[in-house]
């Protein structure tokens, strides 16, 4: 069986994931280790007048006590946002200060004020319970249009009417203008729910402080290990980077909340110097609802007018985003560059104008979740389509043809420049394979079973494999977004690879494997795969925006390049023929038309010994490479999915649910297809289940399983996947990513599903039993049975 | 968890004694809510007294019309025990809508009915069905049982031994799941008994479990879903919260009865 590109191959990790041999960071245990607990605030907003640890010092075990004072009289830096986003007057982002422990002031419950470190995990939570904090309560706001209100408590002193940004992309008198000739205006309020990413292991770090080397180690629970000791040494001042060694080793889930560097493991590190000891801190489930950077929370008022033949004239947005208390570490690019950007979605529109404002609320901090702003155009875009289509009386398939890019490059108004894809194919694709010829038959059954059935149509696109560094570096981003890789060939032919990508659920180990042996013809088990150690891995941007595929396989290629220009020179000389007439095929370095060949670690071997090489070359057979993307790519698909709802309850279930991706070049079919049905899951959670909610205090009313509702086996429906392929013009291989497409694409579809079956457009996710049925008891007319 | 003292009692004597000498002792039994409570620092009781190993507190045992189940059967053992299905299958059906199956293997009928959580189902079957909850002391009968949110007619130290059920003529419990935890969001018991209709609501009303008098009342004149029609429960003084309003709970109540009505046949 085919082992390389397209085969679908087993994962390679499952076997230690599966029989519990995982190694996790909470797994890690080092010597002279002690345990730390955060003393959080439990107010949403107040000034911090006095912290009282003398009880807690005195407790059994306790080692210290640590607060927001010692930790910034010792050189510790504020936390940063990574991305600079000026506001449309030019004048730059509005930065709140935010230290990893606070000093003054707490901005949301759960923010850290204090550190216990103690022998046992139990009595340093004993200890952490016998801190005393003094609270001068503030009052408090945890909406964006309610932040923004005059009179709304002022939650950082350089952030007027708490606006962080109040951004723009466009052109607004073109999208005035496009609006004003319309045919027809389709207007809507939407907000895109806010969401807590639960990945499922928790955050956790452990930071190991060597005193005669003055050198730090960190175990962290990171999907990118080299951007947090960057960010560590460079802004927090924990240590120099050749001081600091980070190690992300498995890692269960990420979904975005795993890219930033948080408070705890800027404290623990911190601690471990201050006390000589190791410091370990693992969230429990509470701690990960109260202080992982959530998803999404924007609310957005949207027109976009038609000409008399659908075609779409112009379309103007207006979006909150809720940042939360304080700017995580992408959080200003995550509504803007990597939202704004794609309000083209699959149509050719002329005029487009938005505007975000970022907003402070007493929350905890909003960043990239999986999809990262992506799924709020497409959801906004996608409605917006189907909901115009059921004013104009149009079929919304067929609006969308009117609108379709059909030709490439295009360039849109808002930045994206698409490189490739099949707009159409995909829709044609999606229909065939949801037999949406038959849906009247399956509505009219349904009717007769007492249920309104409705089906939803979306477009989605998105730009993955993030991305070009000098087009990000000039929209404000701290870093480019390149990626790199090794590849070693030892002298018995067998490979690592070693990748600043990071796996943690994506099955890198397997599918980099794949293409290291279609390349080479090797069996995968020759190949290995390194990654997430600063010490082991040159550098590396990490696992994100999908970016794995189309960025980090692209390095590999690229080092890929190198090798096998080497082993031809060195098969050349060694068999006395020309160098091109090399071939490499089935792990054999052969001489095209004869039967003179070299085994592939018959090459390693001459490689490492030396004995017999080209005047000049030097020993070994190790390739790095940086690649640079030349554009991000540009995953597209058509979702179809088909709802029951009951009308008596409001419960509705998903009963069809066909994806039509076009992801480019496929490498593993079977891992695709799996991160498809993961990301479609996450879009049912989010359209039906999902949703962070705070009360007017502050206090998370959803901080448990008991009130977050994550979606179960049997919410999600049996999934029909099928590939359409365009490839990607801009990486080697041909690669669009498929990481988020699930997210992006699945909401839309749903709700759009189910308005469909109501009859009633106002809607907002998650669509909860209660709110499917409050939205039927406003609905103008009963659309059972027609 | 803070540190807490374990005994496993083995006479109702004894556990009273262990209870009574504890500076703020707690009954155990499956632990399905005190344990996961402690787990979160939310209780901490100084003594833990388990209950599940003195005599006669687990098993299932069926008099003609009578069933007597055990305060320490789990519900996975209600749920699958031939005997009693054969007799009360409502009460089958009920115990397998409880929890998953780690909470049924572990959870206990006497630990929900003397825990007493609003959003329970246990409630609604004892009360729907018109059962005796049996203590270490005397019976008390279900009317009298269910005081508020979790707080029962038990005094304190007194242990529920066992709860004793009449057959009904037919009887049926709807379920509408907490999308989230999936607790009761509203759970409906309806019995058609020898003494008229009985309706028993959990999950919804502010002072947990109650007979929903309007829908007993209607259909007093026939236990058919016909009865109900028109049929409807007022929402005040029932819970509101992010997963469902006072209305939409007061709406569900109707569409559950009418529903368990027609389940019951």
């Amino acid at each position: 069986m085919s082992t390389g590109i397209g085969a679908r191959v087993k994962r390679k990790e499952d076997k230690r994931f599966t029989t519990g041999q995982g190694r996790y960071t909470d797994d890690v245990r080092v010597d002279n280790q002690a345990y730390a607990v955060f003393v959080r605030s439990p107010h949403a907003h107040a000034k911090i007048t006095g912290i009282d640890k003398s009880e807690a010092e005195a407790m059994d075990g306790v080692i210290a006590v640590l607060d927001g004072h010692q930790l910034t009289g010792d050189g510790i830096g504020n936390l940063i946002c990574g991305w600079a986003v000026s506001s449309k007057d030019g004048s730059p982002m509005n930065m709140g200060a935010w230290s990893a422990l606070a000093t003054d002031t707490a901005r949301y419950v759960g923010d850290a004020v204090a550190v216990v470190i103690a022998d046992s995990r139990q009595e340093a939570r004993d200890a952490a319970e016998a801190v005393v904090v003094d609270y001068e309560e503030l009052p408090v706001v945890v909406t964006s249009d309610k932040a923004l209100e005059s009179g709304a408590p002022q939650i950082h002193d350089n952030a007027a009417g708490n606006l962080c940004f109040d951004w723009e992309i466009g052109d607004e008198a073109a999208a005035d203008k496009g609006l004003a000739e319309a045919a027809h205006v389709t207007q809507m309020r939407i907000v895109n729910n806010r969401l807590s990413p639960n990945p499922m292991e928790p955050r956790s770090a452990v930071a190991i402080y060597d005193s005669a080397e003055e050198h730090y180690t960190l175990y962290t629970t990171s999907q990118n290990p080299h951007v947090a000791r960057l960010v560590l040494s460079a802004f927090y001042n924990v240590a120099p980077e050749h001081k600091l060694r980070v190690i992300a080793p498995d890692v269960g889930g990420g979904f975005g909340a795993k890219i930033y560097i948080y408070p705890e493991e800027i404290t623990c590190l911190w601690a471990s110097m201050k006390t000589g000891r190791s410091v370990k801190w693992t969230a429990d489930r509470s701690e990960a609802f109260m202080t992982d950077a959530h998803g999404r929370d924007h609310i957005t008022n949207a027109r976009m007018g038609f000409d008399q033949n659908g075609k779409i004239t112009g379309f103007k947005v207006d979006t909150l985003a809720n940042l939360g208390a304080y700017m995580s570490l992408f959080s200003s690019a995550t509504p803007t560059y990597l939202y704004a950007t794609l309000l083209s979605g699959q149509y050719d529109i002329a005029n487009i104008y938005g505007n975000v404002k970022g907003v402070y609320t007493n929350t905890v901090p909003v960043d990239a979740y999986r999809g990262a702003g992506r799924p709020e155009a497409s959801f906004l875009v996608e409605r917006m389509m189907e909901t115009a289509a059921r004013e104009m009386g149009m079929d919304p398939a067929e609006l969308r043809r009117r609108n379709f890019i059909g030709s490439f490059p295009h360039q849109t108004p808002v930045i994206m420049t698409y490189d490739a894809g099949d707009f159409a194919g995909n829709l044609d694709m999606a229909q065939k394979a949801a037999d949406v010829a038959g849906f009247p038959a399956r509505r009219a059954e349904a009717a007769q079973r007492g249920k309104l059935r409705g089906l939803g149509y979306s477009c989605y696109i998105e730009a993955c494999g993030i991305a070009p560094s000098a087009a990000v570096g000039s929209l404000g981003a701290g870093v480019g977004l390149w990626e790199s890789a090794e590849v070693r060939v030892n002298p018995v032919g067998t490979i690592e690879i070693l990748t600043g990508s990071h796996s943690h659920g994506q099955g890198h180990e397997t599918t980099f494997s794949q293409i290291v042996a279609e390349r080479f013809g090797l069996p995968i088990e020759n190949v290995s795969i390194v990654h997430g150690d600063t010490d082991k891995v040159q550098f590396g941007m990490g696992t994100y925006g999908s970016r794995s595929g189309a960025v980090g396989m692209s390095a590999i290629v690229k080092a890929m390049d190198k090798v096998e220009a080497k082993v031809r020179k060195i098969a050349a000389h060694v068999l006395e023929a020309s160098e091109d007439d090399i071939v490499i095929e089935n792990g054999a370095v052969k001489v095209a038309g004869t039967d003179k060949q070299m085994l592939w670690h018959e090459v390693g071997l001459a490689a490492y010994t030396a004995h017999n090489l080209p005047a000049g070359m030097e020993p070994g057979l190790k390739e790095t490479a940086f690649y640079d993307p030349v554009n991000f790519t540009f995953p597209a698909g058509c979702y179809i999915a088909e709802v029951e709802v009951d009308p008596e309850t409001g419960v509705t279930k998903v009963v069809q649910f066909t994806a039509a991706d076009d992801f480019g070049t496929i490498i593993n079919p079977m891992i695709v297809e799996g991160q498809v049905h993961g990301g479609a899951a996450q879009g049912i959670g989010q359209a039906m289940l999902e949703g962070v909610v705070y009360d007017q205090d502050g206090q998370l009313l959803t901080g448990s399983y008991m009130d977050y509702c994550m979606p179960r086996a049997d919410d999600v429906p049996f999934y029909t996947i099928e590939h359409n392929k365009t490839v990607c013009p801009g990486n080697p291989l041909g690669i669009k990513g498929c990481g988020e497409a699930g997210a992006i694409g699945t909401p839309p579809a749903i709700i759009n599903a189910i308005t469909d079956a109501i009859g009633n457009n106002d809607l907002q996710m998650p669509a909860t039993p209660l709110k499917v049925w409050t939205a039927l008891q406003a609905a103008a007319k009963p659309m059972a049975a027609e | 968890m803070y540190q807490t003292k374990y005994h496993k009692a083995a006479s109702f004597d004894d556990a009273v004694a262990a209870l009574g000498a504890a500076e703020d002792g707690k009954y155990l039994a499956g632990g399905q809510t005190l344990l996961a409570t402690m787990k979160q620092r939310l209780a901490a009781p100084t003594d833990l007294v388990d209950l599940r190993g003195i005599d006669g507190m687990v098993g299932i045992s069926v008099d003609g019309d009578s069933v007597t189940i055990g305060a320490a059967t789990t519900h996975a053992e209600v749920a699958s025990n031939a005997a009693l299905r054969a007799v009360i299958p409502v009460l089958c059906d009920l115990a397998v809508l409880i929890g998953d199956p780690a909470v049924r293997h572990m959870g206990t009928i006497g630990g929900s009915l003397a825990n007493n959580d609003p959003a329970a189902d246990y409630p609604a079957a004892v009360l729907g069905l018109n059962g005796t909850v049996i203590t270490n002391q005397r019976e008390i009968p279900a009317d009298e049982y269910f005081e508020g949110l979790f707080t029962t007619a038990l005094d304190e130290g007194e242990i529920i031994k066992a709860v004793r059920f009449p057959k009904p003529r037919r009887a049926a419990y709807q379920k509408f799941p907490n999308p989230a935890s999936r607790f009761a969001l509203v759970g409906v018991l309806v019995a058609d008994t020898g003494d008229g209709p009985r309706v028993a609501v959990t999950g919804a009303g502010s002072d947990g479990v109650f007979r929903a008098e309007a829908l007993e009342e209607a259909l007093a004149g026939g236990f058919s879903a016909a009865s109900l029609e028109g049929a409807s429960v007022d929402s005040d003084g029932l819970m509101g919260d992010i997963h469902a309003t006072p209305e939409y709970r007061a709406h569900l109540i109707g569409v559950l009865a009418r529903r368990g009505v027609a389940a019951a046949g």
